[in-house]
C-alpha cells in the first residue's frame, strides 16, 4: 500500500504538468477549485439573466469571487499550526465585536448587522461562521473522542453564546448557520446517539418556547406561511409561491436563458440573491438544476475527501465541518426556494449576488486547503 | 498533545471519524434525494399547473373597445358618431390612497368636489385592475393640468378614447337619447366582461334601446406585466405569442326620422313646450320625434356634473321627459274623427244626416248643460262639418247614443289605452275608459257608475281619457291609411360598418282596424280636409298649400272650468292654459305623412300646434311631391265652396 503510493506519488511527481506544479506552490487543490470555479463561472452566467442583464451587477459579484479566492489564497498559506492557535483569539474577537453591534443595534433602535469600517461594512457573526466551529475543533483536539459531557457542555457554550448574540441582532439565519457550523464539528467528533435524541427534545422544546417567546412576528410569519404559503398570497407567502411557480414553469429543460417570464418580469423577488436557484429553475429547467447540483455533490465531495485526508483531529473536524456546512448552505437554500423549508436569509453560495457570505465561503475553502496541503508538514 | 484524564486513543477516533463521514455521507445523499425529489415533483409532475400560472402572471388581458355604432337618419345624415378625446382614467390596485387621490384631483379641479364619493363608489364598484374613466372629454387645459401633477398621482392617467358626439345638438335628443358613463345600476343589468373597456353606454332612447347592436364586441389585447402590474416591453421569447383579439365595431342604425322634418319641428317650437310626433302612415317609420325643450345630449358623454344634473332634473320644463312617448293628455277634440267613424260604422248616423247646434247640448234625463267649447251656433252640421269646425254639440249626442261600451270597443282597436309598441322604452298608455275601468278607479260605487255625462264628455275627448302624443300619431296614420296600422319604429335598418352591408327591417303589420266601408272612410276624410279649408284651421293654411291636408284641431283642458263659466284665454295663467292638439295627414288622397302636434298650454289647437304641423308637413312633403301644376283644379274647387261659412 505505502509501496504503492510512493511509487505513484514519485510517477506523479515526474509528469506533472505546469499548471498542476503551479497550484501545488499555491497549496491550491486543482479538483476543488476546478469545482469552485465552474459553480461561479455557471453562477455569473446565471446572474447576468437573474439581474436583468445588469452587466455591472455581474462585474461587482465577479470581483466578489476574485475577493474571495484571494482571502481563499492567502489562507491556504496559513500553516494548520497557527489556524490552531489563532482559533480562540478568533473567537474572542468576534464574540467582543458581536457585542458590540449589538450594543449598537440596541442604541439605534433597529436591526443591525454589521459594523461599518468606513471602507467596508463588516459583519462579525460571518466571522463567526468560521471561528465557531475553529473553536470547536480546537477545544477536542487535546480531548479523548468521542468528548465527555463536560466536553459536550463547554462545546455548546462555545457555539450558543455567538448564536445567541447574533440572533439577538436579530439575524436568525445567520445564527442557525452558526450553531449547524459549530455543531457539525461536534457530530463529526462522535456526538453520542443519545445527546442527538436529547437533543432532537430539547430543539423542540426550544422552538416551543421560541415560538411563544423568543421569534419576532416576522419571523413566526416565516414559518406560518412555509407552512401554508396559500394563506397569505400577497403578503409573506408571495416569495414562497413565485419561486415555485418559476421552478414548476421551468419543467424539465426550461425556457431558456432570459426568457423566464417570471424572473425577467420580476414576478419573483429577490431573483437575483436568495432565489436564484428559482431563477436557474425557471431557465434552465430540471437540468439546469441538477448541472448545479452536481457541481455541489462534486465540491462537497472533494472537500469531504481532502478532510478525510488531514491528519490530525483538529485539520479532519474542521475540514468536514467546512465542507459539510457548504453542503447544508445548499441544501437550506434550495430547500426554502423549492418549499421544503422556511424562508430563511441563507443565499445559494456562490451563485447569489453580494454579501459577505461568499468571502467567509472561500476563506473557508482557502482554511480547507492549508489543513490538506500542509499535512506532510504534520505527520507521515 | 496529551490527554489529561483519558488517552487518546488515534486509531478508534480515526474509525470514529470515518463512521461518522459514512454517516454524513448517507444524510446528504437522503436530503439531495429529497430535494431531487421536490424538484421532479415541480418541474416534471406540477409542470402544466405551474406553466399555466406563470402564463397568467405575465400577461394581463387590456380591452379594446369596440367603435360605437353610428346613428343616421332616413337620409343618411349622421345624427350621432364617435369623436376622439381624452378621459382621465384611474386602477383602483395602482392608487396608494383613493380618496387622497380624489381629493387631489379636486383640487386641482379635475374632479367635481361634491363628487368625489361618486366616483369612488363607482371606482370600487369596478372590477380589479380595470381602468375606470373618472372624468370624460378633458379640455386641453385640463389634460395640461393634469400633466403637470400626474407624478402626484399613480394609478391615474389619461388616456385616448373615443366618446359619443351629436353633429346636431340637441336636436332628436329625445328619440336618440344620449350615453353616459356607466353607472353602478347599469353594472347590474349588463355583462360586465362584455363591457370591459367600454365607458359609455346608452341611457334613453335608441342610444339604450338598441344598445346591444350599437355596443358591438369588445376585442382585447394581451399585454405583458410585471409585477407591478405595469405594462412592459421586453424582448425574448415569452414577449410572443400574446393573442390579440380585434373588436367587432357596433351596428349603424339607420333612423327612420327625417332630419329636414325633425329640424323644422323643432325650431316651429321655439320656446314652447311640447311634443310632435309624425309617422309614414305605410310603413309605422317615426319621422319625427319632438319633445320639446330638449337639451344637450353631449353634457352627458362629457361627464355631466352633478349641478348640470340637478339643474336640467329640477327645471320646470322638465327637458329630460319624453313628452312624445310619455306626456299624457286629454285628446280633446281630436278624438272626434273616430268617433264620427265608430257613429258610422254602427249606423247611429249617416254621413249626410244633419243636427242641429243650438251652441248648448242638453244631457238627456238631467239638468246638466254642456256647452259648445269654443262658443258659438254651428246650426244644421253633418259629419264632414262637424269634423271640421269641430261641433261638440253633435259629438255630444254622437257619443250619448253610441255609449260608452260600443265607443271603448271601437277606439281600442286603433290603439286608444294601450302603448303603441314604438322600439324605445318609456312609453305610456295612456287611458281609453270604460265602465271596467271606472269601476276600479272609484272604490265608491255610486261614483264608479258610468253616467250620461261621463259619455258625452267623452264625445269631445274629455273627461277621464288621456292618450300621449304618440298615439294620437298612430290614430291618425289609421286614419291616413284607412286601417292599415303598422308599428310605429325608430330604427328601419342596421348596417355593418365593417362590410357595409345594410339589413332594412320590414314594417311590422299590426292587426288591421276594421272601422267601416272605404266610403265611411272617406266622409271622415273629407270631413278631416275640410278643418284646413272651412274649419277650425282655416287661417292656418290659407290658400297656397302644395297638398291636401286632412287634419283636426284639438284643445285639451288642463282645469275645468265651472258650468256656467266660459274659459276665456287671455285671463288664464300661462301654466293653466289648455293644450293645444293638432292631427293631421297628408296629401290627404295618398297619404304620405301623418303627425300629431301637441303645444302644452298652446290654447285653442289651431293657433299653436297647426302652424307647427304645417312646417313639419312642409319640410317633408315639399321635397317628395312632383312639382304643382301651375293651378290645381282640385285645390281650387276645394277652397271655393265653403269660403263663405263664417268662422267657427
Amino acid at each position: 500500500m505505502i509501496r504503492y503510493d510512493t511509487s505513484t506519488d514519485s510517477a506523479a511527481r515526474r509528469t506533472l504538468s505546469g499548471a498542476a506544479r503551479v497550484l501545488l506552490a499555491l497549496k491550491m487543490d486543482g479538483p476543488l477549485l476546478l469545482g469552485l470555479t465552474l459553480v461561479s463561472v455557471y453562477g455569473l452566467v446565471v446572474l447576468y439573466s437573474a439581474s436583468g442583464q445588469d452587466w455591472g451587477m455581474v462585474t461587482r459579484h465577479a470581483i466578489r469571487l476574485g475577493l474571495g479566492a484571494v482571502a481563499m489564497l492567502v489562507l491556504a498559506q496559513v500553516r494548520p499550526q497557527m489556524l490552531r492557535n489563532s482559533a480562540l483569539w478568533l473567537y474572542l474577537l468576534g464574540i467582543v465585536l458581536l457585542v458590540i453591534v449589538d450594543a449598537l443595534g440596541v442604541i439605534g433602535k433597529g436591526a443591525q448587522r454589521w459594523l461599518d469600517l468606513g471602507f467596508i461594512r463588516f459583519q462579525p457573526s460571518e466571522m463567526m461562521k468560521v471561528a465557531v466551529p475553529m473553536l470547536c475543533a480546537w477545544y477536542l483536539n487535546d480531548r479523548p473522542l468521542p468528548p465527555s459531557p463536560l466536553s459536550l457542555a463547554a462545546l455548546a457554550a462555545i457555539i450558543l453564546i455567538p448564536a445567541g448574540l447574533t440572533a439577538a441582532q436579530p439575524d436568525l439565519g445567520t445564527a442557525i448557520l452558526i450553531t449547524i457550523a459549530g455543531t457539525l464539528v461536534v457530530l463529526m467528533a462522535g456526538l453520542p446517539f443519545l445527546f442527538i435524541g436529547g437533543a432532537v427534545i430539547v430543539a423542540a422544546a426550544g422552538a416551543w418556547v421560541g415560538w411563544h417567546y423568543l421569534l419576532h412576528d416576522y419571523q413566526r410569519e416565516r414559518v406560518l406561511t412555509f407552512i401554508d404559503p396559500q394563506t397569505d398570497p400577497l403578503g409573506a407567502g408571495y416569495h414562497i409561491i413565485q419561486s415555485q411557480i418559476a421552478i414548476g414553469s421551468g419543467g424539465i429543460f426550461g425556457k431558456g436563458w432570459m426568457n423566464g417570464s417570471q424572473s425577467q418580469l420580476e414576478y419573483l423577488p429577490e431573483r437575483h440573491t436568495d432565489f436564484i436557484f428559482a431563477v436557474i429553475g425557471e431557465e434552465f429547467g430540471l437540468l439546469g438544476l441538477a448541472i448545479l447540483l452536481l457541481l455541489y455533490v462534486f465540491v462537497v465531495g472533494r472537500a469531504l475527501y481532502l478532510a478525510s485526508q488531514t491528519q490530525d483531529t483538529f485539520a479532519r473536524l474542521l475540514a468536514s465541518s467546512i465542507a459539510l456546512t457548504f453542503f447544508v448552505y445548499v441544501f437550506i437554500n434550495t430547500g426554502m426556494v423549492s418549499g421544503l423549508l422556511p424562508v430563511v436569509g441563507v443565499p445559494l453560495p456562490l451563485v447569489s449576488y453580494g454579501g459577505t457570505s461568499m468571502v467567509t465561503l472561500m476563506a473557508g475553502f482557502g482554511i480547507l486547503m492549508a489543513l490538506y496541503s500542509h499535512r506532510k508538514l504534520v505527520g507521515s | 498533545m496529551a490527554g489529561r484524564v483519558r488517552i487518546k486513543d488515534t486509531q478508534a477516533e480515526h474509525r470514529l471519524y470515518l463512521r461518522r463521514s459514512a454517516m454524513a455521507v448517507a444524510v446528504m445523499a437522503l436530503m439531495a434525494a429529497m430535494l431531487i425529489g421536490r424538484l421532479v415533483v415541480l418541474q416534471v409532475m406540477r409542470h402544466e399547473h405551474y406553466l399555466e400560472l406563470s402564463q397568467g402572471n405575465r400577461t394581463r388581458v387590456e380591452p379594446i373597445p369596440a367603435n360605437r355604432g353610428l346613428i343616421l337618419d332616413r337620409n343618411g345624415t349622421v345624427l350621432a358618431e364617435n369623436q376622439p378625446s381624452y378621459q382621465l382614467e384611474l386602477v383602483r390596485e395602482q392608487v396608494p390612497d383613493l380618496v387622497a387621490a380624489l381629493k387631489g384631483l379636486a383640487m386641482i379641479g379635475l374632479v367635481p368636489e361634491d363628487e368625489i364619493e361618486d366616483v369612488q363608489r363607482l371606482v370600487r364598484s369596478r372590477r380589479a385592475f380595470e381602468a375606470v374613466p373618472i372624468r370624460l372629454r378633458l379640455t386641453e387645459e385640463q389634460i395640461a393640468n393634469f400633466a403637470v401633477h400626474r407624478h402626484q398621482f399613480p394609478g391615474v392617467d389619461i388616456q385616448a378614447r373615443s366618446t359619443r358626439a351629436y353633429p346636431y345638438g340637441a336636436l332628436a335628443v329625445h328619440a336618440l337619447g344620449y350615453v353616459g358613463a356607466i353607472s353602478e345600476s347599469d353594472l347590474t343589468r349588463i355583462d360586465r366582461s362584455a363591457y370591459a373597456g367600454t365607458t359609455l353606454i346608452g341611457k334613453l332612447g335608441v342610444e339604450a334601446a338598441r344598445e346591444s347592436e350599437l355596443h358591438g364586441k369588445n376585442g382585447f389585447r394581451e399585454i405583458l406585466v410585471n409585477a407591478q402590474g405595469r405594462s412592459v416591453h421586453v424582448q425574448g421569447e415569452f414577449g410572443l405569442n400574446l393573442r390579440t383579439q380585434p373588436p367587432k365595431a357596433g351596428q349603424d342604425l339607420l333612423l327612420a326620422l327625417d332630419l329636414p322634418a325633425q329640424q323644422a319641428a323643432e325650431d316651429a317650437f321655439t320656446g314652447r313646450r311640447g311634443a310632435a310626433i309624425a309617422l309614414d302612415p305605410h310603413t309605422g317609420d317615426v319621422l319625427v320625434m319632438a319633445s320639446m325643450p330638449g337639451f344637450d345630449p353631449g353634457v352627458f358623454g362629457r361627464g355631466i356634473t352633478r349641478t348640470e344634473y340637478q339643474a336640467l332634473e329640477n327645471n320646470i320644463d322638465i327637458p329630460l321627459f319624453n313628452r312624445a312617448i310619455r306626456g299624457v293628455y286629454p285628446p280633446g277634440s281630436t278624438v272626434k274623427p273616430v268617433l264620427g267613424m265608430a257613429g258610422l260604422a254602427h249606423g247611429v248616423v249617416t254621413a249626410d244626416e244633419t243636427k242641429y247646434c243650438p251652441g248648448v247640448y242638453r244631457v238627456p234625463g238631467s239638468r246638466r248643460i254642456a256647452r259648445e267649447g269654443r262658443g258659438g251656433v254651428h246650426g244644421h252640421t253633418d259629419m264632414r262639418q262637424a269634423i271640421a269646425r269641430s261641433c261638440d254639440v253633435y259629438f255630444y249626442g254622437l257619443a250619448y247614443d253610441l255609449g260608452v261600451d260600443r265607443m271603448h270597443d271601437f277606439l281600442s282597436p286603433f290603439g286608444f289605452g294601450k302603448p303603441t309598441g314604438i322600439d324605445i322604452a318609456g312609453e305610456r298608455s295612456g287611458i281609453l275608459p270604460s265602465r271596467e275601468w271606472k269601476k276600479q278607479r272609484y272604490r265608491d260605487p255610486s261614483e264608479g257608475a258610468w253616467y250620461p255625462g261621463d259619455s258625452v264628455n267623452f264625445g269631445i275627448g274629455q273627461g277621464f281619457m288621456s292618450v300621449t302624443p304618440m298615439q294620437l300619431a298612430q290614430v291618425t296614420a289609421v286614419l291616413a291609411a284607412q286601417g292599415d296600422v303598422f308599428k310605429p319604429r325608430l330604427v328601419k335598418g342596421i348596417r355593418d360598418p365593417e362590410t357595409g352591408e345594410t339589413t332594412m327591417f320590414d314594417p311590422v303589420p299590426l292587426p288591421q282596424v276594421q272601422g267601416g266601408t272605404p266610403e265611411q272612410w272617406d266622409v271622415i276624410m273629407e270631413g278631416m280636409r275640410g278643418t284646413a279649408v272651412y274649419g277650425t284651421a282655416r287661417g292656418v293654411f290659407g290658400r297656397k298649400v302644395d297638398y291636401a291636408i286632412a287634419s283636426k284641431t284639438g284643445t285639451a283642458q288642463v282645469f275645468s272650468v265651472a258650468q256656467n263659466a266660459r274659459y276665456v284665454e287671455s285671463q288664464v295663467a300661462e301654466r293653466m292654459r289648455d293644450h293645444s292638439w293638432f292631427i293631421a295627414f297628408a296629401p290627404a288622397e295618398a297619404p304620405q305623412i301623418a303627425l300629431a302636434v301637441l303645444v302644452e298650454n298652446g290654447g285653442f289647437g289651431a293657433s299653436a300646434a297647426a302652424p307647427i304641423a304645417r312646417k313639419i308637413m312642409d319640410a317633408y312633403l315639399l321635397p317628395r311631391l312632383p312639382p304643382p301644376a301651375p293651378a290645381p283644379a282640385e285645390a281650387t274647387a276645394q277652397q271655393a265652396a265653403p269660403a263663405a261659412v263664417p268662422p267657427a
